[in-house]
Formats: structure tokens, sequence, C-alpha cells
């Protein structure tokens, strides 16, 4: 891992001499040490990161990572593959608990509530941090069912029409409802992608979560179905505060008010969307964003 | 016309790719010879047993009629009568210019020793049959039946067939008057084993086999399932689950003998179980399931999808939750099948059971787990080692039977499949 830093600074670096006439038509000073740069943190937070590490076994994933998710936010993370997204992404509803050999050390809250607490029950914790992945994973089982499984298991509802209720209120918000109502029996996979994805959203928002994780949701969608999803989470920050990792620099820039930029299990980066786009702080970042890597 | 200029890479394909081509025909041509050949060998294996075995489904039966003497029935006992003496009796009222005694001995010879038996039972179902004359089908001696079967070759000399001269012209006279007959042979499917080849029936060795299975079932399905769900999705991946793993593959492989070595030192010897019994039996053989099932549960909980687990994970389940809900009824049709192929390599087993007393001669139908019983396979290896030539039949018939237990079985197995699988 060390030596990765070192050839990585050091390519950064052979392209210096370049960069410094470059910033000195831009009369700025793009910083260079491996550190987090711009605005971390925010007022009133929903969710608190402190000195995050990650390990894989022996292998350090995420390196001292601190920042803020404020409240109904988009907080866009990009980056290099590898460069530790996901895993930070996963350990915000400790979905890294379940991978053999990941250890997390840090501080992370929720509404000032240690999620590595001993009295934190993971269950209610994933229930409140919901999470979409990269690829659609509906249930094989019904429309309906797909969505109804998180109340049901958490026993949030009464009865059967109380169900009916949050299912239809659960699809209406993910945007599936008019597509889906008349095929609630039928079987989620037998949706295409885009709906599947879609009907994912559904069942994390049944639930009633207070921050949705999504780990590059539109990676496997075609543009008309990322077009979608992508005006879903401009609707859905009204509600909840949520995480998107992506890929693609100009979804980060359609749909986030704020940016992570990681670099190889850092954070270099935190700031407005726009202000990272147009004028970034770090060379890493500048780099990333032109395109130079990555 | 002008030839395009040509490209030396595509002209090198080129020739490559008729070899390519020639290679896969070969390969070709070998698979369908290596099915072809796998075929004839399943078509002659059938052919054999059938052709040896389908005999045994008929039984001869020879008619005559019995006068039920009141005078035999003097005792408040019926079954102490003197039966045999009753067809004696109606034998010698057919033949009698039969006088001298080893002749005499030579006619009675032609009806079975079962017959007395059906008589007694006919008597006891209908006592008003007592002082009547009955006209009875009763069961012909095993060599009658080969004889007629043709299993017995008439034109050798007398010295060298179980039938001699004279026997053979009192059943060319029963037959002339219609007196012999084949009919259906229901005892072979209705009676435990015997000594008396027309009176062998596969019906105690079906039983055993069942109450055996009954067993093998109940103790190795949920064993196999919870040990393959715990190892799989539960337990920590070190260095311990690493052993046990091995030896659960290693114990698949291990010879089925010693596990009935194992069972006669831990649960005869050393517990006191009874010998011969369907518990034992069903323990041994559990034993053996045991690795079967444990790895056909594993792979198929292995090939459940890790999306599926994130997702219900990511909504909160609990991880028994996510087991119960999402991986287990997706493994499952996986699972039934790497059991019932287990059970059937279960019902198809019969060293270890030598070893605990399974190869007995069981004369009763046994009625529960702890009655002396023996299995459809070793009645099999029973028969196939007794010297009457009508044995031979029910050999080829047994296996025949057992085949239609083993394809019952595996057609189950396809059909739980299908039901159960969940279309994505």
């Amino acid at each position: 891992m060390e030596s990765l830093f070192q050839t990585a600074e050091s390519g950064a670096l052979a392209t210096a001499p370049k960069e410094e006439i470059l910033s000195e038509v831009t009369s700025n000073t793009l910083h260079k040490a491996r550190e987090t740069v711009g605005d971390p943190f925010v007022e009133n937070p929903r969710m608190t990161c402190r000195e995050v590490n990650v390990y894989y076994g022996e292998k350090k994933a995420i390196n001292n990572v601190n920042i803020d998710i404020a409240r109904n936010e988009v907080i866009a993370m990009i980056g290099p593959s590898g460069c530790g997204k996901s895993t930070f992404l996963r350990c915000l509803n400790r979905m890294n608990d379940t991978i053999e050999g990941c250890r997390v050390t840090g501080d992370i809250r929720l509404d000032g509530m240690d999620i590595h607490d001993k009295n934190v029950d993971v269950v209610p914790l994933r229930a409140r941090v919901g999470m979409v992945f990269q690829k659609p994973n509906p249930f094989p089982k019904s429309i309906f069912d797909n969505v109804a499984y998180g109340p049901k298991i958490h026993g949030l509802v009464q009865n059967k029409s109380e169900l009916e209720e949050i299912v239809e209120a659960s699809l209406k918000k993910a945007g599936l409802w008019e597509e889906a109502k008349d095929r609630l029996n039928q079987p989620g996979t037998g949706l295409s992608g885009g709906q599947q994805q879609r009907l994912c959203i559904a069942r994390a928002i049944a639930v009633s979560p207070e921050v949705i994780l999504m780990d590059e949701p539109c990676s496997a969608l075609d543009p008309i179905a990322t077009a979608k999803i992508e005006e879903l989470i401009a609707e859905l920050c009204e509600h909840y505060s949520i995480v998107i990792v992506t890929h693609s620099m100009q979804q980060a820039a359609r749909v986030s008010q704020r940016t992570a930029y990681f670099h190889l299990g850092d954070l270099i980066e935190v700031g407005k969307t726009d202000r990272i786009f147009t004028n970034p702080r770090h060379q890493l970042t500048e780099d990333y964003i032109t395109g130079r890597f990555g | 016309m002008d030839q395009p200029a040509t490209n030396p890479t595509i002209d090198k394909m080129n020739r490559g790719l008729k070899r390519r081509y020639r290679a896969e025909r070969r390969f070709r041509i070998c698979g369908a010879t290596a099915v072809f050949t796998a075929l004839c060998f399943l078509f002659l294996l059938f052919f054999s047993i059938v052709s040896s075995g389908y005999k045994a489904f008929q039984k001869t039966s020879i008619q005559i009629n019995v006068f039920f003497d009141p005078a035999e029935f003097t005792n408040e006992n019926l079954a102490t009568a003197n039966f045999p003496g009753l067809i004696k009796a109606s034998m010698s009222a057919m033949f009698p210019e039969v006088t001298s005694r080893s002749d005499k001995k030579d006619l009675y010879y032609l009806i079975s020793p079962g017959a007395s038996f059906q008589l007694i039972n006919l008597v006891k179902d209908n006592p008003a049959l007592i002082g009547q004359t009955q006209q009875i089908w009763v069961s012909a001696n095993d060599d009658v039946d080969m004889l007629l079967k043709g299993n017995i070759d008439r034109t050798r000399p007398e010295s060298e067939r179980r039938i001699n001269d004279k026997q053979l012209a009192w059943l060319d006279t029963l037959a002339g008057e219609r007196k012999i007959k084949k009919t259906f042979n229901t005892t072979f499917f209705t009676r435990g084993d015997s000594r008396e080849p027309e009176l062998a029936g596969i019906w105690g060795a079906t039983c055993g086999s069942f109450y055996t299975l009954l067993i093998t079932l109940t103790l190795s399905f949920p064993i196999g399932i919870a040990a393959a769900v715990y190892l799989e999705e539960f337990a920590p991946k070190n260095r311990w689950t690493d052993i046990i793993e091995v030896n659960i593959n290693n114990l698949a492989a291990v010879p089925s003998i010693v596990y009935g070595l194992l069972g006669l030192a831990v649960f005869i010897n050393f517990f006191g179980m009874p010998r011969s019994t369907p518990l034992v039996g069903g323990l041994i053989l559990t034993l053996m399931t045991l690795p079967v099932i444990i790895i056909a549960s594993r792979a198929s909980l292995k090939s459940v999808p890790p999306s599926i687990r994130e997702a219900a994970l990511g909504i909160g389940a609990s991880k028994m939750q996510m087991v119960a809900h999402h991986v287990l009824p997706l493994a499952l049709p996986g699972m039934l099948t790497g059991t019932i192929i287990g059970m059937a390599r279960a019902l198809g087993e019969s060293a270890p059971l030598l070893m605990v007393g399974m190869v007995a001669f069981i004369v009763d139908i046994p009625q529960g787990f702890t009655d002396p019983a023996t299995v459809l396979p070793v009645q099999i290896y029973l028969w196939s080692d007794s010297p009457e030539r009508a044995f031979m039949e029910k050999t080829s018939a047994a296996i025949m039977v057992l085949l239609v237990f083993l394809l019952l079985m595996n057609a189950v197995a396809i059909f739980l499949r299908k039901r159960f699988e969940i279309k994505w």
C-alpha cells in the first residue's frame, strides 16, 4: 500500500513542473499534501465520521477519513476505481461487518449516536441507513413482497391495509407506482433494469430511513433509466440524506450539492459540487476531474 | 477478375481453420461414441435383468379337489389339523394308480409345501368349509414352475432333471385336464423371504428398506441441512472450519463397509442396540449419507448470488432472517436433489448392512424399527447366493423392483426441483 502511495505521488510530482506554470497562470496555489482540503464539516450534520480507518486484513483500505453528511443533501463520492469510496459508503451502515477480515476503526455517528457502540443493534441501524446497490437486486418475489419485506420484518405495520399503504407510498416516492400498480403480484425480477433499481429504492425507503446510501446506482442502467433515477434522487433529498458513489463526474455534477473526492484510501477534497468542478483546490482533484487519470 | 491483395494473417488463419474444425469434429464424434457405448451397456444391463427376471412375475398353480374331512378337525385349534394330509389325499384321489411309497412321494412333491398354509387360511376365514369338497388352486412346487417356464429341459436324460419321467406324465395329464395354470405372482409382492422359491417374496425386504430409509431421511436431512447452513453462513472461516470441510469431503469417499464396522462397534457393541434392525441400519446409512447431503447443500448455498444476501442485510434483515427468507428458498431445490441422490445411494447400499446382521434370513414382515429386517439389496444378495434355479429369476425380479424404486426417487427429485425452482 505504501509503495502504491509513493508511485501515485511521484506520478503526480512528475507532472508538477507543468502544473506550476499552469497554477501561476490561474494564480491558484494547489495543495499537494495527502490531507483533506475543502469543507468536510457542516452545521447540524446527520452523520459525522471522524478518523475512520478500514482494514482488509493487514491492508489499509481507508486512511483517516473525516467528513460530515448534512441533512437533506445529496453528497457524491467520486474517485478512481479502488480508491475506497464504496468501502467508506459501506461503513456508514456497517455492511462491512459482513465481509470476512474487514475491520473498521474510528467514530461514526448517526444523529449523535455512535453506530459502533456495543448497545447499537445493526438491524435497526440498517433500517435507518438504507442502501441501494450497484446491480439492481430485487428479491425473487413479487413487486409487492419486495417492498413489503422491510416493514414486515421490522414490525412497522399492524395489518394488511397499513402494509398496502406503505407499499403504495414507497412505490409512488420511487416513481414506480404508475408502471407497477397493475402488476404488484408479478415477480420483481420481471421488471426492466431501471424499474428494478427504482424497486430497490422503493424497498429501501419503505422502512423510512434517514440516510440512503447508493453505490453506483446507475452504472448498470441505460441513459434514460439513469435520467429517471437522477430525477428521483433530486426529489428524495427533500426527505432523506443521500450519499451516492458514482464513476460519472457528470452525474455527480448533476445530482449532488456536495462532492467528496477519494484517492487511494484518502479523502482528498470535499466541497460544494460546483466549486469542486470549477475550482478544485487539490492537485489530485484537478488531475482527476480534468481526466488526467481515473 | 482481380484478386484482392492477400492478407498474410488471414491466410495463416485460414490454413489453421480447417484443422480447428477437424479437431472439433473429432471431439464431437468421440463424445457421441462415448454416449452411445454407455447407452449400449445400459441396454445390455436392462435386457439381461428383464429377460431373466420377467418370468418371476408369474407363478404356476395346480387345481386340486380338497375334501375338508370333518374327522381331521377335531381339535379346537383349526391350525393343528393335518392339512398336508388333506392335500395328499386329494392328489391321491386324482391319480389313484399311484401306489408305491416312493411314487407317492414324487407325486406329492408337485405341490408346494406352502399349499397347506393356504388351506389353513381358507378354513380360518370360513369354518363352514369343513365337511365340503372344494376346487382350490394351490401353488405348484418351484421345479414344476421352472418346467412350465421352460427352464428345465424335458429332452435331457431323467437323471439330469429335477423332474422325473413319471412326474412329467402326471403334469401332462393335469395340463390336459386344464388343472395347471400360470397367474400373476402376488406372493412375490406380499410375502417375506422363504427357503421355498415359490413362497419367497420381497415385501419383507421392501418394508425393511422403507423403515431403514425413513430413519435415514428423518436424521440425515435436518442434520445435513443444518450443518451445511451453519458451515456456509455462520461459521467463521478459520483453520478449524477448513479441517472440518476437508474431513467431510473425505468422509464422502470412505468405503461404505467401514461405516458398517463403525456401526457394529458403536451402535451394537457400545450402545447395545438390537442387531439386524432398521434402527441400526438407518443410523449407519445416516452416517454414510450425511457427507453427501452436506456437500450438495453447501454447493447449492454457495450458488445463491451474494447480491440477494446484501439486499436482505441492506434493509436490516438479521442474518437468520436473511438465511431463512431468502437464501434457503433459493438453495432448497439443490438441497432436495442432493438429499434424494444420497437417499437413492442409501437404498442401494448393502455392504454396511451386512456388518450389522441385516443379512439374516428373515421370514416375518418387519412391523417396526426394532424388528429384525433385511433390505432390498441384501435380499438380492441372499437370493443370488441360493442354489435353486427359481431363485435366479427372483433375483432379477427383485433387481427390477429396486431399479423401479430408484427411478421413482430420481423422478421425485426432478419434480421437486422443478416445483421449488424460483424463476429469475
